[in-house]
């Protein structure tokens, strides 16, 4: 059977495709990335793919706001694209800055059209870039393919703008898949077990058909065991807790 | 020019705002109750309502916790206002973003964009306290200005006519010639001499751009004239410092691993056959002093771009950092003139560094900070960047007659005329002025682009030769390339960011993120397609000839025309002649306390060894997913690991360890054995996460004083000599090194020097990551064992800088001891006998044992009448602090007990203790009585506190 093709999209300053790569391939999918103009000029074609990311990074440098810029090359000329191929059933993830391009180009939260964002990813409360390891806890009942099966996460957060924002009712409406807890996994833990002050400790969350997904903090850079920070003190395991979300990706997209 | 203003909504909170709100409580101001920050965005052109509207609501404005104006918003009633902008010629990188995200909206009427920050402060705020706040934090007026009422920003640059400017030094005498180089050129007379009568023999005058090129080629910055002076000391006579300490220790062992050395623009070793690493540490300490943020920024940039620039051209995989500081708590009023606050200047540097090396996607794994007065002038920045490179590319390529040059990256602006000069000068009140055009705004995004596109060129084999642009522009980047053949030069086709730069300030800027590279004409336009694609800057603006000659043009006018032999071997080795006395210090005369408590906990709270978390969280260490043993470990993720150690392939255990050593307390007695420290410190690091000595290369950074002052060189000769006669004996070889001399900082008729500093950093490589150890205590019940002998050596310890001594009997290095027993801990560690392991340095038994306890979260006890020594030691104060070199502790499980003592025989080592349950250190003496008892929580706390900023 042919691999599950992945096409990660790029702009200037992505910088997570290394770990990005490697998490896919682990899960026994092959990896392509294109930078977005080059989508633009044809040299590679979305509906080559089942599985679309946006890796983290700081896209044209952050400028103006967290991922703007490359939301509006995304919301302005893609746009349509990439709803036709999440309609087809496909994979989009987006991950740090690629959650902050998703929501920004009004792909998230997927409800109510793209004509406004409802909400936003801004700067932490704690006014700093924050590079520390976090507890999430998983909504089973999200319908977020990505995450099928699993209850907890442990992996690192790396940013400086993942406060997540938006009114009661949208939050109300929101598909949450990850939420901030303590390490016993408690809700409303504070900073920095919510490293950002991120609304309802959000972390990240799907659209209403759980086929796109996108989050803060980074799956990709816990596979193996010795990325764990207390590797040398606890138990060992096989793999790391991110590799999980995807194989899940990858299992799903071989239905395709 | 329209005007758009952009504020975080009332009813959100602003954290930039808040930021600024505590540094203005910090400064002891309490007037201001309230502060709003406002982004304020300069538009030119002809731009309609609903354009600006657009570009507002759907670029500029966040839809949720932002809000806008078009309009010039006056300061609400009881608003101070204050409203700062870059100085003109000074980029703020956010424009050409807002540019490209106004084009991508489909507008095109946007000519140009400039960017201003608005701060409203409320609060009973007097003109002082204002003018307090924008000097101390608002305004740096190096790099910015505050917008006058009246002010108009102007966003037309100006124009260049061409015109030669000739300098007729034909007929100067020496004032005259001294005249012209200082300030501008920084040559001494004798080298000015020499280039009159070069000049005198062509029977011309030189034109400016000539005697810049000479000046750059021969700064103490590109050409390291001390390093390679011929030296007397006393009866010495050292010919070549350089070659006859450092490059020799690499001669001498002579390691099969070593592919690349001194020859490049980073070292090169063998990583595993397949692949190779190279290491490169900088120093960017002048444009630090003045402009933090910026000159840090550009620090971490210009490293990075070596490892880029080396062998056919590497990926960056690890950044590390050192900083040295005068300290955050010194008083405002006491600064020298022209001096900005060391709290000011590290909170810039670690956002500077952490902007950029973040951005780049290269993970901060290793580093340090120290704090001194004497570093209050002349803050120390290290940048240090490590590469990965398939094994077959990592020698430097070779340029063939009629390759073209071609310039990748960012374009030319006025940044940085004068750089070299300027970092080989001393800093004195006016430097401020005479060096804003030194200090640039990094782009750190032009870099990566750069960068990603470099690296698939090079695997496509698209260039013959790589080269970084750097301190001394295309002057110092092109004359080097160009050396073995020669090179033509058009210097009116290198980008410009704006026009108005005259042929010389082309060729001597040094603005950043770019690179040269070396290309047959055959591959031209598939590389100008890959860039194109890539959306990155690259031009032509020249060609390799064969006539080793430096020629250049502008607009078809011949502007050089220099022989490539004279204007790199034409300056003469300098004379210098050095001296060195040993000082001597009171000695301490203090009686040992009963309880040592607050002495450890006064030690832990020392800047230089409190918890350094605040800088540490805000890099990004994970990028990449290399990182095996991270800066913080432990049981809260929060102890103090000794080295960083990474796995760069995913496919392979092979692992790489990185460490740094650095001690410039025992410079105050003796620069040798600060050295000699430095390089045991770099090593036991390594060792003491599970590497050994087989395979490790290290770095050498001098940053020194004024090396025209006898006492200062002769400290520099000690330190030199000292990395020979211990590096050789431990086999580690040098594979790289720089230094930055002149560190001074006149105040009238005094000059403040940094104490001598000497950063070794160490990169060694081991078969398996996976069996690294981390310094946290793992279970109660283990035993501690101590490794290594103990020496009545207090001098430069931080016990006796707690009591307000220096002390004589500075920590020795002996390295064939050493040597045996770091290969036998290595041994130990390697067969997995040992459940943690911390090495000791400042503070000694006391700081080791406590932080192994606190990030282990568990109890220590330890008994100090069991504590080998090297001589006898009468007080147990001095046991537990001693600073002596070449020490470990570590924990063994009792099952492990005979197996690790059986490895260690023949080496001094004894069972000094166990961990404990209890949460507490405790710490008995030789007669029994209990000198310390401790809880862990409050240790972490007397560690933790001081930089929880």
């Amino acid at each position: 059977m042919a691999k599950v093709k992945v096409l990660m999209l790029r702009a200037p300053g992505t910088n997570c495709d290394f770990e990005t790569q490697v998490a896919f391939e682990m899960a026994g999918a092959e990896v392509d990335s294109a930078l977005v103009t080059g989508l633009f000029r044809k040299e590679k074609h979305l509906t080559d793919y089942q599985i679309m990311i946006i890796p983290g990074g700081f896209t044209y440098g952050d400028d103006i706001s967290a991922g703007k810029i490359m939301a509006n090359e995304i919301r302005l000329r893609l746009g349509d694209d990439i709803r036709k191929f999440v309609d087809d059933g496909r994979l989009v993830m987006g991950v740090c800055n690629g959650f902050q391009v998703l929501v920004k180009a009004r792909i998230l939260p997927g409800f109510d059209g793209r004509d406004s964002q409802p909400m936003t990813l801004t700067a932490n409360d704690s006014g700093k870039f924050e590079c520390r390891w976090i507890y999430l806890k998983i909504n089973e009942d999200s319908p977020c393919v990505f995450t099928r099966g699993m209850h907890r996460l442990y992996i690192p957060v790396n940013h400086g703008e993942g406060k997540l924002v938006a009114s009661p009712d949208i939050l109300d409406r929101l598909n949450v898949v990850v939420q901030y807890t303590d390490a016993t996994g408690n809700l409303q833990a504070g900073y920095p077990h919510n490293p950002n002050g991120s609304l309802r400790d959000i972390a990240g969350i799907c659209d209403p058909t759980g086929r796109i997904f996108a989050l803060m903090p980074h799956p990709e850079r816990f596979l193996r065991w010795t990325q764990h920070p207390r590797w040398t003190r606890e138990n060992p395991r096989d793999t790391g807790d991110g590799l999980q979300i995807f194989l899940n990706a990858v299992a799903w997209a071989k239905g395709i | 020019m329209r005007r758009i203003e952009v504020s975080v909504k009332e009813e959100y909170n602003d954290p930039r705002a808040d930021g600024l709100e505590k540094d203005i409580l910090d400064l002891g101001i309490t007037a201001v109750s309230r502060v709003r920050l406002v982004n304020v965005y300069l538009l030119d052109g002809d731009i309609s309502d609903s354009e600006l509207e657009t570009i507002c609501r759907e670029l500029l404005a966040d839809p949720i916790v932002e809000e806008y104006t078009h309009r010039e918003a006056p300061a609400p009633a009881g608003a101070r206002l204050v409203e700062v902008a870059y100085n003109p010629g000074v980029m703020d990188p956010v424009e050409e973003s807002v540019k490209k995200g106004i084009t991508d909206l489909g507008i095109d009427s946007v000519t140009a964009v400039r960017t201003a920050q608005k701060y409203l402060l409320w609060g009973d705020i007097s003109g002082e306290v204002l003018q307090s706040i924008c000097d101390k934090l608002l305004v740096n007026s190096v790099v910015q200005h505050v917008v006058s009422e009246e002010e108009r920003v102007t966003l037309r640059s100006a124009t260049y006519n061409f015109s030669l400017e000739k300098i007729d030094i034909e007929n100067m005498d020496d004032a005259a010639l001294m005249d012209l180089s200082n300030n501008r050129f920084w040559l001494n007379l004798a080298e000015m001499k020499i280039i009159q009568d070069y000049f005198r023999r062509l029977s011309r005058a030189p034109t400016d751009v000539e005697l810049e090129t000479i000046a750059q080629t021969w700064s103490e910055h590109c050409i390291h004239k001390t390093f390679k002076a011929r030296i007397t000391l006393g009866k010495e006579v050292v010919d070549n410092l350089m070659k006859s300490t450092i490059m020799r220790v690499t001669e001498e062992l002579d390691k099969p691993w070593c592919l690349s050395v001194f020859k490049d623009n980073a070292g090169v070793i063998d990583f595993d056959g397949r692949y190779a690493v190279c290491f490169k540490v900088e120093t960017h300490n002048h444009p630090s002093a003045v402009e933090p943020y910026g000159g840090a920024a550009t620090g971490i940039g210009g490293v990075i771009r070596d490892p880029l620039g080396t062998g056919m051209g590497s990926k960056p995989i690890a950044n590390t950092d050192v900083f040295c500081f005068g300290p955050p708590d010194f008083p405002h009023a006491e600064l020298p003139k022209g001096v900005l606050h060391p709290r000011r200047i590290f909170k810039g540097v670690r956002a500077g560094v952490a902007d950029y090396g973040n951005r780049m996607g290269i993970a901060t794994l290793n580093g340090a900070v120290l704090f001194d007065e004497r570093y209050l002038g002349n803050p120390l920045v290290f940048c240090g960047t490590v590469g990965l490179m398939p094994r077959h590319m990592s020698q430097q390529g070779r340029q063939s007659t009629g390759d073209l040059v071609v310039v990748v990256g960012g374009k030319t602006g006025r940044d940085g005329i004068h750089g070299v000069t300027f970092a080989s000068g001393e800093l004195n009140k006016e430097s401020e002025d005479i060096s804003s055009s030194s200090v640039q705004i990094g782009n750190p995004i032009v870099e990566k682009k750069a960068l990603d596109a470099i690296l698939k060129a090079r695997d496509l084999g698209l260039y013959s030769r790589i080269q970084d642009c750097g301190g001394g522009g295309l002057s110092s980047a092109v004359g080097e390339v160009g050396e073995t053949t020669g090179v033509r030069v058009d210097l009116e086709k290198v980008p410009l960011k704006y026009a108005g730069l005259s042929y010389t300030e082309i060729w001597v800027s040094e603005s950043q993120e770019r690179m040269l590279l070396a290309v047959h004409p055959d591959k031209l336009n598939q590389i100008m397609k890959l860039f194109s694609d890539e959306d990155v800057e690259a031009t032509v603006i020249g060609e390799f000839t064969d006539d080793k000659r430096l020629q250049l043009y502008y607009q078809g006018n011949q502007v050089a025309d220099l022989d490539m032999d004279f204007v790199h071997n034409g300056l003469p080795q300098l004379e210098r002649k050095a001296e060195w006395e040993l000082p001597r210090h009171p000695e301490p005369d203090f009686p040992q306390p009963a309880d040592l408590e607050d002495d450890l906990k006064a030690i832990l709270t020392a800047w230089n060894v409190c918890s350094k978390e605040w800088v540490i969280r805000q890099y990004d260490h994970e990028v990449q997913g290399g990182s095996v043993l991270k800066p913080l470990v432990g049981e809260a993720n929060d102890g103090p690991g000794d080295a960083a150690v990474l796995q760069p392939l995913p496919d392979s255990n092979k692992g790489l360890i990185i460490s740094n050593g650095i001690n410039p307390r025992y410079g105050d007695i003796d620069t040798y054995w600060m050295a000699a420290s430095a390089i045991d410190e770099a090593l036991r690091q390594v060792i003491a996460v599970g590497g050994n000595l087989e395979h490790i290369a290290l770095l050498d950074n001098f940053c020194w004083g004024n090396p025209d002052k006898p006492d200062r060189l002769g400290d520099l000769v000690r330190a030199a000599q000292a990395c020979y006669d211990i590096a050789v004996v431990y086999g580690t070889p040098f594979i790289s090194g720089k230094d930055s001399l002149n560190n001074e900082y006149e105040t009238g008729a005094e000059s403040i020097c940094i104490p001598p500093t000497l950063l070794i950093s160490a990169m060694a490589v081991v078969d398996d990551a996976g069996k690294a150890v981390s310094m946290d205590c793992k279970q109660a019940g283990n035993l501690i064992y101590i490794i290594g002998d103990t020496y009545n050596e207090m001098g430069g310890s931080h016990y006796l800088a707690i009591h307000g001594y220096t002390g004589n009997s500075v920590p020795k290095v002996r390295p064939q001891e050493g040597k045996k027993l770091m290969n036998a801990i290595a041994d130990t560690m390697n067969k997995g006998l040992v459940m943690a392991c911390h090495d000791l340095s400042e503070g000694g038994i006391g700081v080791a044992a406590a932080e192994m306890a606190f990030a282990g979260g568990l109890g220590m006890r330890i008994d100090l009448a069991e504590v080998p020594l090297g001589e006898s030691i009468d007080r147990d104060d001095y046991i537990l602090f001693s600073e002596s070199n070449t020490r470990f502790l570590a924990e063994v499980a009792p099952e492990d007990k005979e197996q690790f003592e059986k490895m260690l025989s023949g080496t001094p080592y004894a069972g000094i203790g166990k961990v404990t349950d209890n949460g507490k250190l405790e710490v008995y003496g030789r007669n029994g009585q209990k000198l310390l008892d401790a809880s862990i929580t409050d240790l972490k706390e007397a560690w933790q506190k001081p930089l929880r900023w």
